[in-house]
């Protein structure tokens, strides 16, 4: 395997002391901010992203691959003791983790759900460095075509598939296309939707509007809910640690979520609620104490952070080896590498292969240093969630206000991030999901040019987009993919016709 | 079941807004393609062309969006608080007039915060203040000293 002397000499760039410093900053600022109630890894990422605008690429990207494992560390804390999942995928955390911290078992949901995200991300990040590599080796015989199909793949699972509505999820998607649309064309020079505004040239910050719609949004909602729901802190009491008992009914959760969550990560589908729910089932099928289910079954924790986790992970082949973010956090840390100028891809194997591997050892890194110094400062994080809530958010505004001033000056960008909370408040209050919007600006553009690529080389006939095999195949399954969450409806809604 | 039929109407006209702001952002995107020219001769897809598809798939979803309201096939809004989200735009507002008439960073994220925490309940309007320009203070001289990066500067940061 050409994969193990690469990972050596990833190691030997990530454990060089600075770069040791960056991915212990970025693990302790990513569970710092993604603790905080309301903030997912997508968000932590996208508000810490100015933090490393002067730090140079190696060391920030090694930076944010802690914030990456941090802010999920830190999501699950929140899931567990406040009953607010920060995304979705945390979800399935809260259902039985809660029940536990209310029982009194706070400590041991907490250190079930450390230790096997610990176990999950170490496997499964082993996994990107034996999986990649191979991957690579495919994706640089890819043409336009294939990767257009791919693409087109991608928006289909992530907007029509999975969501719980395949029209509020197309809609997301297709608001994200068209912000994709504004700014200089890069194949024609044209500007497109900028009305004259200088500002717009340069098209939509895919910070901004992660911010706006994450931060702002989520502020103007709670803000707005918060005298028709008011949240609890659940305190962490009894003992941190797992008893024999607990160790042995989560290492099998564990390995089983993170069997789960890791292909379905690596897939282009995007979204970690999927491999959750799913291990959250399995779970509760397999378990010898199914009374338990439902009042705080340790199992139910264990094996959905285990998937929430690998899961995560398993979004980083597509997003290395393809340069394809099938999740928000996913997009957020493409902006990331676009902000240095690296564009994750076969090439940048090729190109910098120092910066790749030193990203996946930092990764183990991350991973490992989490776990210790995790659990022992689990008051600390605690303490964190005690701030009242008005200053918390009041905070996180400020901050989210730096980060778009930071990155670009001006009253405009400001204004767009207000534009971006109204709809990232008016879409969790209609319930329309976010990330594809995220997904729709960042990836819209590549699949353009992609498209046009494509049809520019065959001088404009359609034909070249099925006459690769594999695009012929991705676009099928795309049309598979779309038909699908249809016809399930209708034979649901068939069924309930007969009753 | 007396009790739905307000629901249902006060449900629909959110859905039918949502319909028609749909429309309305696909005809803004197809009359911007309309200004582009024609596609190159050595590919029939220009920078009009996505637009118009964009443009198209809008369309479709605003339809849908529409008949699904027609059918009451769409979720409800909960009951909110209208006042809490004009403080907080109020407050992003008061930080972009402080940066544009040059207030600077820290007078213009003092009024976003103590605008956010009044909205989150807060009365105590000098504390939150108070609060404000220390985490400002700190955040300005944070970022600007030790990360170079530049914020916007009002009389207050030229003292630093």
């Amino acid at each position: 395997m050409e994969s193990f002397p690469a990972l050596l000499q990833g190691f030997a760039v990530a454990t060089q002391p600075m770069n040791l410093l960056f991915a212990l900053i970025g693990v302790f600022l990513g569970t710092a901010v993604g603790v905080l109630p309301g903030i997912g890894p997508a968000l932590t990422v996208a508000l810490l992203l100015p933090i490393t605008y002067k730090l140079d690429p190696g060391g920030s990207i090694i930076m944010f691959a802690g914030i990456y494992y941090g802010g999920m560390y830190g999501g699950s804390t929140t899931a567990i003791l406040l009953n607010t999942p920060g995304e979705s995928a945390s979800l399935a955390t809260t259902i039985e983790g809660n029940k536990m911290a209310k029982a009194g078992r706070g400590g041991p949901a907490l250190a079930t759900a450390a230790i096997g995200s610990f176990v999950a991300g170490t496997i499964a990040t082993l996994g990107i460095a034996f999986l990649a590599p191979w991957l690579v080796e495919v994706a640089i015989s890819f043409g336009p075509a294939d990767y257009f199909a791919l693409m087109v793949l991608a928006f289909v699972t992530i907007s029509a598939t999975f969501g719980a509505s395949p029209l509020r999820g197309l809609t997301s998607l297709f608001i994200g296309l068209a912000l994709g649309l504004v700014g200089i064309d890069e194949l024609s020079g044209q500007a497109r939707l900028t009305f004259g505004v200088p500002d717009l040239l340069d098209g939509v910050e895919v910070t901004t509007l992660a911010v706006g719609l994450f931060a702002v949004g989520e502020a103007l909602y709670v803000a707005s809910r918060r005298r028709h729901a008011p949240e609890t802190i659940e305190p962490v009491r009894g003992s941190l640690w797992m008893t024999a008992k607990d160790w042995s009914r989560s290492w099998r959760p564990w390995l089983r979520g993170t069997a789960l969550g890791f292909p379905i990560g690596a897939l282009p589908a995007g979204g970690a609620e999927i491999p959750t729910f799913l291990s959250y089932s399995l779970e509760k099928r397999l378990t010898k104490h199914p009374e338990e289910f439902g009042k705080g079954a340790i199992e139910g924790v264990a094996g959905p952070e285990a998937a929430n986790n690998a899961s995560a992970a398993g979004t980083l082949v597509p997003l290395l080896t393809l340069g394809l973010p099938t999740s928000a956090t996913a997009a957020m840390m493409l902006a990331g590498f676009q902000q240095y100028g690296l564009n994750p891809g076969p090439l940048l194997f090729a190109e910098k292969p120092d910066l790749v591997w030193g990203l996946v050892a930092s990764l183990l890194i991350a991973n490992a240093m989490l776990l210790v110094i995790n659990l022992p400062l689990v008051g600390l994080w605690v303490r964190l969630l005690a701030i009242p809530q008005p200053w918390l958010y009041a905070g996180i505004l400020v901050f989210a206000a730096m980060g778009t001033i930071a990155a670009k000056p001006s009253v405009v960008e400001l204004s767009m991030l207000g534009v971006f909370g109204v709809m990232g408040f008016l879409m969790r209050r209609f319930d329309y999901p976010v990330a594809p919007v995220i997904i729709g600006l960042i990836l819209g553009p590549m699949a353009e040019q992609q498209l046009r690529r494509a049809l520019a080389i065959s001088l404009g006939d359609p034909m070249t987009l099925v006459e690769s095999p594999v695009a012929a195949i991705l676009l099928t399954l795309a049309l598979l993919a779309f038909i699908a969450p249809f016809v399930l409806s209708g034979l649901q809604r068939f069924k309930s016709d007969e009753d | 079941m007396t009790g739905q039929t307000p629901d249902l109407s006060r449900r629909a006209v959110a859905s039918f807004v949502i319909a028609a702001g749909l429309i309305a952002l696909a005809s803004i995107v197809a009359l911007d393609a309309a200004n582009h020219g024609a596609a190159p001769a050595y590919s029939r897809v220009g920078p009009g062309a996505t637009a118009y598809a964009i443009a198209a798939g809008l369309a479709i979803l605003g339809l849908a969006t529409g008949i699904a309201a027609w059918r009451g096939m769409v979720p409800e809004g909960e009951p909110y608080d209208p006042g809490a989200v004009f403080l907080i735009l109020g407050g992003l507002g008061g930080l972009m007039a402080a940066i544009a008439f040059g207030g600077g960073f820290i007078v213009g994220a003092t009024i976003l915060f103590a605008a956010t925490a009044r909205a989150f309940g807060r009365t105590q309007l000098i504390a939150d203040i108070a609060i404000g320009v220390t985490l400002s203070l700190s955040v300005y001289l944070l970022f600007t000293k030790l990360l170079s990066l530049s914020l916007p500067q009002g009389p207050l940061e030229r003292l630093f």
